[in-house]
């Protein structure tokens, strides 16, 4: 009798042990896509799941951490201020493996200073930012990443500069700067591995389609907006169940990708070619994307030798928390001396 | 030449920041101290790094009180933009030392005062061998000779002074040596004593030492087993931070390898700092920031997680005079109502009042204690006065005392247990168990959300679960009460009773001396924490007037009593308010108390002196 065996990873763990609390977003959400691409990354890479630190801040994306590993501790913050906790967490207990879900709005706008200057410290954690370019649970606001033109679902169309994150955190310093698309698990999978890998900020620029929100007229410039008229329109209260997004394409190519709205992005994958060690040649990337009207996918930088914050801190091997109070104390000879010093 | 005041007058040096007075001041009050002479000092500075007028007070009393007194006997007068003014302060009969260039006419010419000119410019420029930037500030040294003269300090406790305070510079040390041998040398050849002040070695400062609040605080925070440290740099604050990185650096280094038992880090802003205090407690180590009122105001988001996601943290607040940037380095006790329910929601914590630098030290111990045993965000309220300034005290002592920890499960104990749910009250206390990161046992993993959640905490917006898990929160909180330090009292069975709390302690101290001299006898009751112990009302039941003393404009203590006492007991509450952002003094006290008694004994005739609508600033 043939018994199907599951397939287990170096720990002797299969994948259904790296899941989570069903999804409570919208059916066909990139969110969930993503999701599905973290559980895969985490189970390939055998990491311990009760040394995953699973930590997100506010929003649609912030969710998501719920969404896997359950044998793991999560910290659902407050709006931007996950980059913040992560460090407390990893300076406690430095081995933690810290796993942040972010999203545009958390981490471009309210978020943005705690973004910056964790990039700046170089914390040693995996930090995905689902992109969307809206505010999914408030209904449908413009987010800073929004490109300058587009029009979310009520109000005027965006009238600012998109801020674009990969490319800021490269101007940062970054030691780890990737950008992949929510409906690439091929690519996906192996930047969470490689982000996991990194000792350092791991930081993952996720374009995520939102399903419900994501109106966005002619947001690359260089295609032509396409859209069924005849399409249901998704109001707030009726969320049309829809097909995730997926992509299958070859490094050095492009692929027109068509959202639930029925406008297009082009994704461009990163070829041989570039040398992500070159910051500067990452920079002429984006930038060059940015000009062409598309979204450049894959491992745009990394720099392996960059010290992370605990490093740089120069701490102990052994995690903070765990230290006895006797350790952390002066002996009685020091603190008399000290007192004497004050007389 | 007279010797009629010893041991008990005020010194006043009014300078210009960054001109290197503060050296100058300290030496004086080590060399008092060193005397045996009980001294308080008190450093009111501007916001300012150079070129602003800054007055340092070096009180002397036999009888050691460290409050501030308004009166100046002896004026060292060194800045030109000040020079009438603090002049005009002295009191008749007292003494001014003063450059001789400032001139003598308008406000600043008294005949009821002895005058002291001294040329420290020229002396400066022609008897000191140092390079001119130097000599700018040796000259301030000069006067502390000129003083050592006139009042009769003891060279070697001056010298003594001088090498304690530069004590890694034993070339400094001899320059400014010979500094002061020029004021002393100066002030034998030139000067006649015509003032009455003098002092004279006593053995009133055996068995303490002089410590600033902010280093007491540091070292509670090291010896409660603190790991981790954010902070942004904000006065009055400042100071604790980085002698806590001090003392780590000196004490949490290992030898051979550098590596550290620490973390400290300097965050982006108050924001970021409590957020990495909430995650490195989240994570199980004891972490600290502090900050003063603007960054309290940035620490309201956060400190509302930490109390409804059930984190501990350690939060000193160093108050400055608000609102908003305010006066910032001057003292205030304006946050007390404001931290206590700091953020939106239902919220409170416990905060920890110290009023002496040696409670200081003993609160920021039990601080973490106390967040561990509660699992929530605990305040301690100091101030600028008690932060900043140095203040006479016993040695703090060595601790060996083990830590609580709290109801933390580990891995091993997980196993023990049956059932487990992250916000169960399975003692009734209120207070449920809680796991960390990294625990090596499937049960250990539970969600830390801000947004509503149930025993297992898992989401849920149901409105029974909600309201049983915020009156859970309630009941955990009311037992801070008791954990928290009883209130200290004083009591011979007075009808009338003054009641403080944090600094405006040592003020009292010495008001209650002043009223038994007018024939005013009272109690005292000073509170220690909030929310309040019941012994705070028990108290205030065996009195019939209770004069609540303290350095904010709304008297913020006594509406808390108020809100919480009984109108038959709130009743009896009277409110003496101090809030000009110098320390409180001893008459800012004992004046209204006076004034309300009298009134009371004569009720018609007094009513518009009811010291509840008579605020002292």
């Amino acid at each position: 009798m043939a018994v199907a065996i599951e397939k287990l990873n170096r720990l002797g763990l299969n994948r259904d042990d790296y899941k989570g609390a069903h999804t409570t977003l919208c059916a066909g959400c990139g969110h969930n896509s993503i999701t599905n691409h973290i559980v895969k990354a985490l189970y390939d890479s055998a990491i311990e799941p009760h040394l995953i630190a699973k930590m997100s801040g506010i929003g649609c994306s912030s969710k998501a951490a719920a969404y896997f590993v359950e044998h793991a501790h999560g910290f659902n913050g407050a709006h931007g201020r996950m980059p913040s906790l992560a460090t407390g967490a990893k300076l406690a207990n430095r081995d933690l493996v810290v796993f942040g879900v972010s999203g545009d709005g958390d981490t471009a706008s309210i978020g943005l200073g705690q973004y910056c200057h964790m990039i700046r410290r170089n914390l040693d954690m995996t930090y995905i930012i689902e992109n969307n370019g809206v505010y999914g649970l408030t209904k449908g606001q413009s987010s800073a990443t929004a490109d300058l033109g587009s029009r979310p679902k009520r109000g005027p169309a965006n009238r600012y500069e998109q801020i674009d994150i990969s490319a800021l955190a490269i101007e940062l310093g970054a030691s780890f700067v990737a950008r992949s698309f929510s409906g690439d698990g091929k690519q996906l999978v192996p930047l969470i591995q490689a982000a996991l890998a990194h000792r350092g900020t791991g930081v993952l620029d996720v374009i995520s389609p939102c399903v419900t929100f994501n109106d966005h007229e002619g947001s690359t410039k260089s295609y032509a907006y396409v859209k069924d008229h005849d399409a249901p329109v998704n109001t707030p209260d009726y969320i049309a169940p829809l097909e995730e997004i997926t992509v299958d394409y070859e490094p050095g190519t492009g692929q027109d990708v068509e959202l639930h709205d029925g406008s297009h992005i082009l994704l461009r994958k990163i070829g041989p070619d570039h040398d992500a060690r070159d910051r500067m040649a990452a920079m002429r990337l984006l930038f060059e994307a940015r000009q062409s009207g598309e979204i450049v996918t894959g491992l745009l930088y990394v720099n392996p030798e960059a010290d992370d914050l605990c490093t740089r801190e120069a701490l102990t091997s052994r995690p903070l928390a765990q230290l006895p109070v006797e350790e952390l104390r002066p002996s009685r000879e020091q603190w008399d001396a000290l007192m004497a010093g004050l007389a | 030449m007279t010797g009629d005041v010893l041991n008990d007058f005020c010194i006043q040096a009014a300078t210009v920041n960054g001109s290197g007075s503060q050296s100058s001041n300290l030496v004086i009050t080590k060399a008092l101290h060193h005397m045996g002479i009980p001294v308080a000092a008190k450093n009111v500075f501007p916001s300012n790094i150079e070129g602003q007028p800054t007055w340092y007070d070096i009180r002397v009393t036999p009888q050691g009180y460290q409050a501030r007194k308004r009166t100046v006997d002896i004026l060292i007068a060194m800045n030109p933009a000040t020079w009438e003014r603090d002049v005009a302060n002295v009191r008749p009969g007292g003494a001014v030392i003063h450059e001789a260039a400032l001139p003598r006419f308008g406000a600043a010419d008294r005949d009821d005062v002895s005058w002291y000119p001294v040329p420290f410019a020229r002396l400066a420029r022609e008897k000191l061998e140092a390079k001119p930037d130097l000599r700018k500030y040796l000259q301030n040294m000069i006067y502390v000779g000129v003083l050592a003269e006139l009042i009769g300090l003891d060279p070697a406790a001056v010298e003594q002074g001088v090498r304690d305070q530069f004590r890694t510079k034993p070339k400094a040390a001899d320059l400014n040596l010979a500094a002061v041998q020029i004021g002393v040398d100066y002030t034998r050849e030139n000067l006649v004593k015509t003032d009455p002040f003098r002092v004279a070695p006593m053995d009133g400062t055996r068995g303490t030492v002089l410590l600033d609040g902010n280093r007491a605080a540091a070292l509670g925070s090291l010896m409660a087993g603190c790991t981790v440290l954010a902070w942004y740099p904000i006065t009055p604050s400042s100071s604790l931070c980085e002698a806590f990185i001090d003392y780590a650096e000196r004490y949490r280094v290992d030898a051979a390898t550098g590596e550290r038992r620490f973390a400290a880090i300097q965050a982006e802003d108050e924001l970021a700092a409590i957020g990495i205090v909430l995650g490195a407690e989240w994570a199980g180590a004891r972490a600290m920031t502090a900050t003063s009122g603007p960054g309290i105001s940035l620490m309201a988001e956060l400190t509302g997680l930490g109390y409804y996601a059930e984190i501990p943290a350690v939060i000193f607040d160093i108050q400055r005079v608000g609102p908003s940037t305010g006066l910032p380095t001057r003292t205030m006790q304006g946050d007390l109502s404001f931290v206590h329910t700091l953020s939106h929601g239902d919220t409170r914590h416990p905060v920890l009042l110290p009023g002496t630098v040696l409670e200081v030290y003993e609160d920021a111990q039990r601080s973490f204690d106390v967040a561990d045993r509660l699992q929530t965000p605990v305040f301690v309220l100091s101030d600028l006065d008690l932060g900043m300034n140095l203040w006479m005290t016993a040695p703090l002592p060595y601790t060996e005392r083990a830590v609580d920890r709290g109801k933390v499960l580990d891995a091993e104990a997980l196993e023990q247990v049956t059932e487990w749910a992250r916000y169960r009250d399975v003692d009734g206390d209120g207070i449920p168990y809680r796991t960390l990161p990294g625990t090596a046992n499937p049960r250990a993993a539970y969600f830390t959300r801000g947004s509503g959640h149930d025993e297992q905490a898992l989401y849920t917006e149901d409105p029974d679960v909600y309201a049983a898990n915020v009156d859970r929160l309630r009941r955990k909180i009311e037992g801070a009460r008791t954990l928290l330090p009883a209130p200290l009292v004083e009591e011979a069975g007075n009808r009338v009773a003054i009641c403080a709390y944090g600094s405006t302690h040592h003020a009292v101290v010495e008001a209650r001396h002043q009223l038994a001299d007018h024939g005013v006898e009272t109690d005292y009751l000073r509170i220690r924490g909030l929310p309040l112990h019941p012994a705070v009302a028990e108290f205030i039941a065996r009195h019939d007037r209770v004069y609540v003393a303290e350095q904010n404009r709304d008297g913020q203590m006594e509406a808390l009593l108020r809100q919480e006492l009984p109108g038959e007991l709130a009743d009896r509450l009277r409110s003496i308010r101090h809030f000009n952002g110098v320390p409180i003094d001893a008459e800012a006290i004992s004046d209204p108390v006076l004034a309300g008694e009298q009134a009371q004994r004569e009720p018609a005739e007094h009513q518009a002196v009811d010291a509840h609508r008579v605020p002292v600033a």
